[in-house]
Formats: structure tokens, C-alpha cells, sequence
């Protein structure tokens, strides 16, 4: 810079001194002064340019050479828009596949979890014996939150659901109940109000609320004075006392956004002083500083021991399980995410091998120009740095395109699948997506334009223009060859993968769900308001007249009430023991059991096969014997003897006792693909009229409901609708569901995943297609000359067909044997995925499959300019020598 | 700002001004006016160099470290800059004739059969 200043400042000197002593030459030889001053100054050229040109020498050079090569570079794409069309397409389709699969994996798994401190945040549940991550009994909430030594905030949640009614129509809210540390423990400020204190905790002592931005919004127009306004949820008036932030967005067990948060105190149940009541209550905690996770395990191992000694029939096996919150809550989704991830990646590689490969066919017109460049005096690092700016260029062209394909497809794909991503509102393009995509873009253009780039500038510039112009086209044409083998195995293993997923997928639908969910609904029911706080035989009374109303409504074949299970789509559990045995100690002792209590044409709305004894009758109600029926499986584990009929277990909080009446089939409970994994598949049925009344007290508020319908029936469910609303206006009916419906939603990350890696394989499909279409037109075009001498040599327009579509076939199958080779290395990561179902990673019908549809595209690709081949005349081809 | 750079910065008729400028101050320094004075002089006026494209020119063989500037005397008395060839200028001299040898072969064969076309 020293030099450059000192240089520049004698620079006006010189150039006077300079224009002085010509202009004394000038004199010299005769001219009058002001004509040799002239002459002087018109030999020397414009004085300001030469000021700036010598600034220009000792300003930046590698600066100047690249705007320099911008410019160059984008003449050079103007001037073939075809193939700067193709290029930028292919691209964008490549990175943007890629960043919306990194913008997922970006809000998902890197970013932080909205909340100060995030990483000192753990969820807590109860360990039991087939849960290892049960809820928490809330008298073992409050000994542990007393006892322990390492968490600085320790709150418990528990999701409901309010029907809110004065405010315009009736709205459903998702609903969580939470104790009073919940927000501060999150740090999480309200937008207006407070938030709960410590004695709206009691059980039964606050009627008050914290809602949403978005409800205050809708519902409130966000007036700023609805603090203290009334509201009423579930028939009840409750007092707004907080508005959370839009933001706020905690797990929910459906990813849903809650509306309302309650204290848990409202939760008036009377399980809630029950230590060994499973309640669906969840703790979250926060670390004290310095405090490491594995230090509140140890401390919480010790407080559940103690309690365990303390209450050995409840406590007996109960452990805590802590677990950072943010791996509760992406933790599964992982492992997906990046094997997406790693499939986009193969299709960015593909789509760069395209555009290397047009870039290697575009390099035979410029083969001229490249050599007489380098013949005046430009070295190959400056062509290379000039031809990979060119196609850097290109990728950034194509990122900007793909940038805008990823943010408008990520949301078509979240808006799709709303249910099955945790943090999908958290997805979206930020400077770290962003950065990543114009990363991407370099390296993509680096990677594409290298090797043409490099095969360019190595072509000697003698041999080039020895040949005029033909230079190389041998050694090109086996890279291209080699690039295209490439991308077709690339296509395959996507393409194998896709496939193991659709067979798994196929295998699944035939699965047995255990009962016929064709025809059936199921559906919430809440009972007018009222009704919550009735007595348990005015409850009973009220659905006894539900029932009999459904199951007259035309159409309706069987009906039944639900509570605890639905098959796939809530569980429930309970214990047992069998009588005649010694009463097990504690309750984690006990035989667990999936619970279903049910009326009695249950088994005829979902048609399960009944296998022996009987289901129940109209007759068992809440005066008679208490009964229970069995699943196979729990007949066949507990009652090896095959004499289950007739024996009594002790079921429930109070030991009641219940003759096993009948046995009927297992149902899918956890889902077509995992039901046989589970450890929990022993399955109970009870009747709904024998509930104990505690129980019953909790249905008015939220039930279930299966309806089978005679037929496929247009409108059946507003036929339902109707009988509700004559029983009662406050009577409401929500979420309703096909069965299928439920079945299918079991399956949703298995279809997720078989659509995504589809359409990637696809795409791969497609671009490795266009590819090899491009290769082999090149060739056609190259060898139109020798084509033509054959044919004038008698060749028949077959041979020279079958020859052309053996040079793409030859590509095809070293792309096939190679791709075969690696889907069978990495087919075996969507097996310890657990997406394949029934089908082995290898699955020899699977692979021979996409290699067909590989060899069937290869083909398809490489007939158009087979038959341009073969429609070569002569005569034209030879008259281009 | 490496060499390396600087020497792929050689284009067609910036280079060949180099050169000449190489070439005419292996015969010892000279200052700019008579270097452009050399180079008319010694081309039989047919290269007819504009002087002032000489400046941005004798910076960036000072920026090479092709030539150096030294402060001298000049014919008539006064204090001018007076420019000289390096070593490393003086290898460059050399490659740079070689390198325009052969461009001037390879424009040669091109321009060639060219004329022969012209003619048939």
C-alpha cells in the first residue's frame, strides 16, 4: 500500500516532466511552442485515463479479474440460453430439494429451542415397567419437587382439551393444565397480565386462564383490557389472567399449539391424590447452573428410592427418567431427517454431474477459443479460474431459483403434514439456511465446472489447432461416460430405497388390523356442561339415551361408547391380578394391560372376531356382577392352561373383582408395522355402565365413540350430527374420524418418508435420464460423419439403431451394477430406521425391479437419438467433411 | 498479492507492450520519455505507441518486481526517474519471447489456410 501511494503520488510529476521534454523535442525540431505543446499532448494520449489505468494496476487485480470474469462469463451464458436455461433448472431443483430438507433439519434439530438457557432444560417422567416414560402420580410430583437437590424449576403438565362457548361459535381449544413454576421455569414473559402463583396450585382453588396470542386475536380482536374478562370453557366461567407470546410453542403429545393454560389446580380429580394414579402428567424441569444431567439423575435416583421404601405397594419399580427437552422432543425424528438429508444430497450430486456433463458438451464449441486464448498468453490456472466462474455462476443462478422452490415447497410439504413433525413452525429459511444454500451453490459450481474446466485447459493448444478443433473428444467422451455411469447408480440407490419403502408400505395394508375398519367412525363426545359436575347415575342416564338415540338413527349398524384405548389412536393401561394368586405388593407388580372399556356392541361396530364365551349384554350394568373379556393374547399369556373363561382377576383402584366372560381377537393396538414389538399387548375389555363413579365423573367432559355405518352411506355422519343435536344442543361432537382414517395417520412417517424419498427418486430418475439423453445425442451428433459412411456402406438403419442404443445400455448397466452394489450397503440404514416392514433391505424383487425401471429409462433416453441415428442420410452426413 | 496472479495477467496487447518495454530496458535504464523514444525508434516508427499507455504499463513491471525505479539525471540536467531491468525481468524477457514466438507460429497456421481458402 506504502508503495502504491508513493508510486501514485510522482505518477503527475512524471507525466508532466514527460510531456515537457517532448514538448522541448518539438521545439527543437523546429515547431512553433503552443504546436509542439499540442503535438506533445496528442502523442501522449489522454492524460486522466493514464492516471487511471496506472490506479488500476495497483488496485486489487484479483478483484478486477473476477468482475471480469463475471462479465465475460454471463455474455458467454446470454449467448446460449438453451443450455443456461437447462443448467439453471437442474440446479435449482438439486439445491432447492437441498435446502428445504436442510431449512427442516435447520428449525428442527440445530436451532435452539425458544427459551433462555435451553440446553439446562429436561423433561421428566416416571419410569414403570413397560413405560419408560409414564406419567407422573401428582402426590409423587410434589414429594419429588420438594426433595430434590438439582432442578431450580420443576413444573408438571397435563394436556385437556375446553370447549369454549359465549365468544362467538363454540370453539374447541387444545388445553394444558400445568403448575405454577411451568413459565418462569421456561423463562418465558407474558404479553399482557401475569402468569399462575403457587397457591393456584391447591387442587380445586383457581377458576383462571392464560391464553393464546392467536385466541386473543381471534377471539378478543386483541383488545389490550381482556385481562380480568370472564370466559367460559366447559360451561364453567374462568378469569383471563395472562396472554402467552405467539411464539410459545411447548410439546404437546400431537405437536398441536395449545390455546389455554390452566393451573393444574382446575384439574378436580379425585385420581389426582392418588400416588399410583397414571394421570398423563409430565414434568419439565430446569437444571440448577452447574447442576449436569447425569448429577440429577443420581439425586433423582435417590429421591425415588426413598419414596419407594415409603410407599413400597406404589412406589415399588417407579424410577424418574430425565431427558434433555430438546431430545424429547426431535430425538426421533433424527435419525429421518438426516437419512432425507443425505437423499437430497445424492440428488444435488446427480444434478451436478448433469451439469458437468453439458458443461463437458458445451467445452467442444468453445475448444477454439479456449486455445487461442491460452495461445495469447493466458496460463491454465487463468482459464480455469475463468471457466469456474462461469459456472459458479450458474449455481448461483440455480440456488436463487432453488432458494425460492424450497421455501414455497417446504411449506406445501409442512401444510400437508402438520401432525407428524415436532417444530415444524419453527421450520423456515434464516440466515443459516441461507448462508448453507450459497454455500452449497459454490461448491456445487466448483464441483460441476471442475473437471470440464480442468479437461479444457489441459488440451494442448498445438494438438488443438493442429486438428482443427477436435481435439480430446475420446478421452471427453469416456469422463462423460464415467459421469453418467455415476449418476445412474446414484438414481438407483434412491430409487431402491423409494422402492423398499412402497413394498413396505403395500406389506403393511395387508396387515390384519385386528378389527374391520371399513364403514366405521369414531369420534369425541362431550355431554352438555352440566353434566360434568352430575352424579354418576344421571351420567349414566344421559349416555343410556345417547346410545339408544345413535343406534336408531338410519343408517347406524352398531355403536358403542369408548374410554381408555382406541385402537391406534390412544392408549390406555391398567392392572390387574388373578384371583386365587397372593395380592402382588405393589401395583408395578401387577399384570398390565391394555384397557378398553366399551358397550356392548363394541365388538359389532369394529367387528372383532369374538373367539369364546361372550361380549357383554345390556344386562351388565352397574348393578350386576362386574365382567371383563380378554384378547387372545392375554388368555393365552396369563391362562397358559387355555381356561380363562370363567376366572376372576381383581382390576382397578379398588380391587374389584370381574369374571373373565369372554376372549376375543387382538387388535393392532400400537400400529400395523410396531404392534408385535411392543411389550404391552395383553388387552382387557370392560363394560362402560360398570365404571367405577370416580371414573364415570371424568366422561362427561370427553368420551369416545365407534359408529359402524350398514353401507358407504352419503352424509351418515351428518345424520349422526342431527340425533346429537336433538338429544341436546350443548351436546358436542369433535374430531371426527374414519377408522381408516386413524390407520392411515398410524402410518403417516411411514408414508412421509415413502413420499419424500419418492419424489427425490424421481427427480433422480428424471435428471439421470435427461443425462444419458445428453451424452448419447452428443455422440450421435459427433459421429454423424462416420454414421453416415457406414450407412453409405451399406449399413442397415437397425444396425446403426441397435449400435447407438448399445453405447447408452453399455452406460446403463455399469451405472446399474454399481448402483445395486451401494443400495445394498445403504438400504440396511432404512432397516435400523425401522421404515421397512416385511421386506428385507436386499429384497431381490425390489432391486431386480428398479434396476428394470433403470434399464427401461436408459433405454427410453437413448431412443431419440437412436432414431436421429437412424435416419442419417448419407449424403448430408458426408457432405459435412 | 502473490506473483503468481500477476503473471496470468497478460493480455494481448498489454503483454506486448511489456515486452517491448523488457526488451528495450536490457540496454540499460532508461527513464520514459526515452523509453517511448526507444521503442518508435527502434520499430521503424511502424508501432506507434500512444506514450501515455506507457505509464500504466512500467507500474505493473514495477509492481512485478520485473524493473525497478531509481531517481538519475537525465541528458538534459534535470531529475528524472530512470527505470532497470531485474533479474526476474530479465527471465521474464525471455519467456515472454519465447511466448510470443509461438504465438506468432499459432497465428500463423491459423491465418494460413485462411489465405489458401481466399485463393481457391
Amino acid at each position: 500500500m506504502n508503495r502504491r501511494n508513493r508510486m501514485l503520488h510522482d505518477l503527475e510529476q512524471d507525466i508532466r516532466d514527460h510531456i515537457e521534454i517532448e514538448t522541448r523535442d518539438n521545439i527543437a525540431r523546429g515547431m512553433p511552442p503552443d504546436e509542439a505543446r499540442y503535438a506533445a499532448l496528442r502523442k501522449f494520449g489522454n492524460v486522466t485515463r493514464v492516471h487511471e489505468e496506472t490506479r488500476e494496476v495497483w488496485g486489487f487485480v484479483w478483484l478486477e479479474q473476477l468482475l471480469q470474469d463475471i462479465r465475460f462469463g454471463l455474455r458467454m451464458l446470454r449467448k446460449s440460453p438453451g443450455f443456461t436455461a437447462i443448467a439453471v433448472l437442474t440446479l435449482a431443483l438439486g439445491i432447492g430439494a437441498d435446502t428445504a430438507i436442510f431449512s427442516v433439519v435447520n428449525g428442527v434439530l440445530l436451532n435452539p429451542l425458544p427459551f433462555p438457557e435451553p440446553d439446562r432444560l429436561v423433561t421428566v417422567d416416571a419410569s414403570k415397567p413397560n413405560f419408560p416414560q409414564g406419567s407422573i402420580s401428582y402426590p409423587n410430583f410434589l414429594d419429588w419437587h420438594r426433595i430434590n437437590q438439582s432442578f431450580s424449576y420443576f413444573a408438571v403438565s397435563r394436556a385437556t382439551g375446553y370447549m369454549l362457548t359465549g365468544v362467538g361459535d363454540a370453539d374447541e381449544l387444545n388445553a394444558d393444565v400445568v403448575t405454577s413454576d411451568f413459565f418462569p421455569m421456561l423463562g418465558v414473559k407474558p404479553v399482557l397480565g401475569r402468569w399462575f402463583t403457587p397457591s393456584e396450585d391447591e387442587i380445586g382453588a383457581s377458576n383462571v386462564v392464560a391464553i393464546s396470542t392467536a385466541l386473543w386475536k381471534r377471539k378478543f380482536g386483541s383488545a389490550p383490557d381482556v385481562i380480568g374478562r370472564g370466559i367460559m370453557l366447559d360451561g364453567k366461567g374462568y378469569v383471563i389472567v395472562g396472554v402467552f407470546p405467539g411464539h410459545f410453542n411447548l410439546p404437546n403429545p400431537t405437536f398441536e399449539s395449545v390455546d389455554v393454560y390452566a393451573p393444574l389446580g382446575e384439574f378436580a380429580n379425585t385420581g389426582i391424590r392418588n400416588r399410583g394414579a397414571g394421570l398423563g402428567i409430565h414434568g419439565i424441569a430446569r437444571l440448577k447452573p452447574g447442576v449436569t444431567i447425569e448429577q440429577a439423575r443420581a439425586d433423582m435416583e435417590h429421591v425415588t428410592h426413598d419414596l419407594s421404601e415409603i410407599y413400597p405397594d406404589v412406589d415399588k419399580g417407579v424410577g424418574a427418567t430425565l431427558t434433555p427437552l430438546k431430545e424429547s422432543m426431535v430425538g426421533e425424528v433424527r435419525p429421518f431427517l438426516l437419512l432425507l438429508l443425505g437423499a437430497v444430497g445424492l440428488v444435488l450430486l446427480i444434478a451436478c454431474v448433469n451439469v458437468a456433463n453439458l458443461l463437458l458438451v458445451r467445452a467442444t464449441g468453445r475448444v477454439r477459443e479456449v486455445a487461442l486464448r491460452s495461445a495469447l498468453g493466458a496460463s491454465k490456472g487463468r482459464l480455469i479460474r475463468q471457466m469456474l466462474t462461469e459456472s459458479i455462476l450458474l449455481a448461483i443462478a440455480g440456488g436463487a431459483l432453488g432458494l425460492a422452490l424450497a421455501r414455497a415447497g417446504t411449506h406445501a410439504a409442512l401444510a400437508a403434514l402438520p401432525a407428524t413433525l415436532p417444530r415444524a413452525s419453527e421450520v423456515g429459511i434464516d440466515a443459516r439456511v441461507l448462508w448453507c444454500t450459497v454455500l452449497l451453490s459454490v461448491c456445487a459450481g466448483i464441483f460441476f465446472g471442475m473437471v470440464p474446466a480442468m479437461r479444457t485447459a489441459r488440451q494442448s493448444v498445438h494438438e488443438t489447432l493442429k486438428e482443427g478443433g477436435r481435439g480430446a473428444i475420446g478421452s471427453r467422451r469416456r469422463t462423460q461416460g464415467a459421469l453418467v455411469a455415476i449418476q445412474m447408480a446414484m438414481a438407483l440407490v434412491l430409487l431402491t430405497g423409494a422402492g423398499l419403502l412402497i413394498r413396505s408400505l403395500a406389506e403393511l395394508w395387508t396387515v390384519n388390523p385386528g378389527f374391520n375398519p371399513d364403514n366405521t367412525y369414531t369420534f369425541n363426545l362431550a355431554l352438555p356442561p352440566q353434566m360434568n359436575t352430575a352424579p354418576a347415575a344421571s351420567i349414566r342416564a344421559a349416555l343410556r339415551n345417547f346410545d339408544a338415540g345413535i343406534a336408531a338413527t338410519p343408517g347406524v349398524e352398531a355403536e358403542s361408547l369408548s374410554w381408555g384405548a382406541i385402537p391406534m389412536n390412544g392408549e390406555d393401561d391398567t392392572t390387574f391380578w388373578i384371583d386365587g394368586q397372593p395380592r402382588p405388593a405393589s401395583d408395578n407388580e401387577r399384570i398390565w394391560a391394555l384397557n378398553y372399556i366399551v358397550g356392548p356392541d363394541y365388538l359389532k361396530a369394529m367387528r372383532i372376531p369374538l373367539l369364546a364365551g361372550r361380549f357383554f349384554s345390556n344386562r351388565d350394568d352397574e348393578h350386576s356382577q362386574r365382567v371383563a373379556v380378554v384378547d387372545e393374547l392375554l388368555a393365552r399369556k396369563y391362562f397358559p392352561n387355555g381356561d380363562a373363561l370363567g376366572k376372576r382377576i381383581h382390576a382397578g383402584s379398588q380391587d374389584d373383582t370381574y369374571e373373565i366372560v369372554g376372549i376375543i381377537g387382538h387388535v393392532k393396538q400400537w400400529g400395523l408395522n410396531v404392534d408385535d414389538q411392543n411389550s404391552l399387548r395383553a388387552q382387557a375389555y370392560f363394560a362402560f355402565t360398570q365404571m367405577d363413579d370416580s371414573t364415570m365423573a371424568l366422561v362427561p367432559s370427553n368420551s369416545e365413540v365407534v359408529v359402524r355405518s350398514a353401507g358407504n352411506i352419503a352424509g351418515f355422519m351428518d345424520s349422526i350430527r342431527r340425533t346429537n343435536d336433538r338429544i341436546s344442543k350443548d351436546e358436542v361432537i369433535s374430531q371426527v374420524q374414519t377408522m381408516h382414517e386413524v390407520i392411515e395417520s398410524s402410518l403417516a412417517s411411514q408414508r412421509f418418508a415413502m413420499m419424500l424419498l419418492g419424489s427425490f427418486a424421481a427427480l433422480a430418475l428424471v435428471l439421470a435420464g435427461i443425462g444419458l439423453y445428453g451424452v448419447i445425442a452428443y455422440v450421435v451428433g459427433q459421429r454423424t460423419n462416420e454414421i453416415g459412411i457406414r450407412m453409405a456402406l451399406g449399413a442397415q438403419r437397425g444396425t446403426v439403431l441397435r449400435w447407438v442404443l448399445w453405447q447408452g445400455t453399455q452406460l446403463a448397466l455399469a451405472g446399474v451394477v454399481a448402483g445395486l452394489a451401494a443400495a445394498a450397503a445403504l438400504t440396511r440404514l432404512l432397516a435400523k430406521l425401522s421404515l421397512l416392514f416385511n421386506v428385507s433391505a436386499t429384497d431381490p424383487l425390489t432391486f431386480s425391479t428398479v434396476a428394470g425401471v433403470l434399464l427401461l429409462v436408459a433405454f427410453a433416453a437413448c431412443w431419440i437419438p437412436a432414431r436421429r441415428a437412424a435416419r442419417v442420410d448419407p449424403m448430408v452426413a458426408l457432405r459435412y467433411e | 498479492m502473490s506473483t503468481k496472479e500477476q503473471k496470468e495477467r497478460i493480455e494481448l496487447l498489454q503483454g506486448t507492450l511489456d515486452l517491448l518495454i523488457l526488451r528495450t530496458l536490457i540496454l540499460g535504464p532508461t527513464h520514459g520519455h526515452a523509453i517511448a523514444k526507444a521503442i518508435e525508434f527502434n520499430s521503424d516508427e511502424v508501432l506507434q505507441v500512444e506514450q501515455g499507455s506507457l505509464y500504466p504499463a512500467l507500474h505493473r513491471l514495477i509492481k512485478r518486481e520485473w524493473i525497478s525505479v531509481e531517481e538519475g539525471i537525465s541528458e538534459n540536467n534535470r531529475r528524472a526517474k530512470f527505470y532497470r531491468l531485474t533479474a526476474k525481468g530479465r527471465r521474464q524477457l525471455k519467456l515472454e519471447t519465447s511466448k510470443w514466438d509461438k504465438l506468432a507460429g499459432a497465428i500463423a497456421r491459423i491465418l494460413r489456410p485462411a489465405e489458401q481458402e481466399g485463393k481457391s
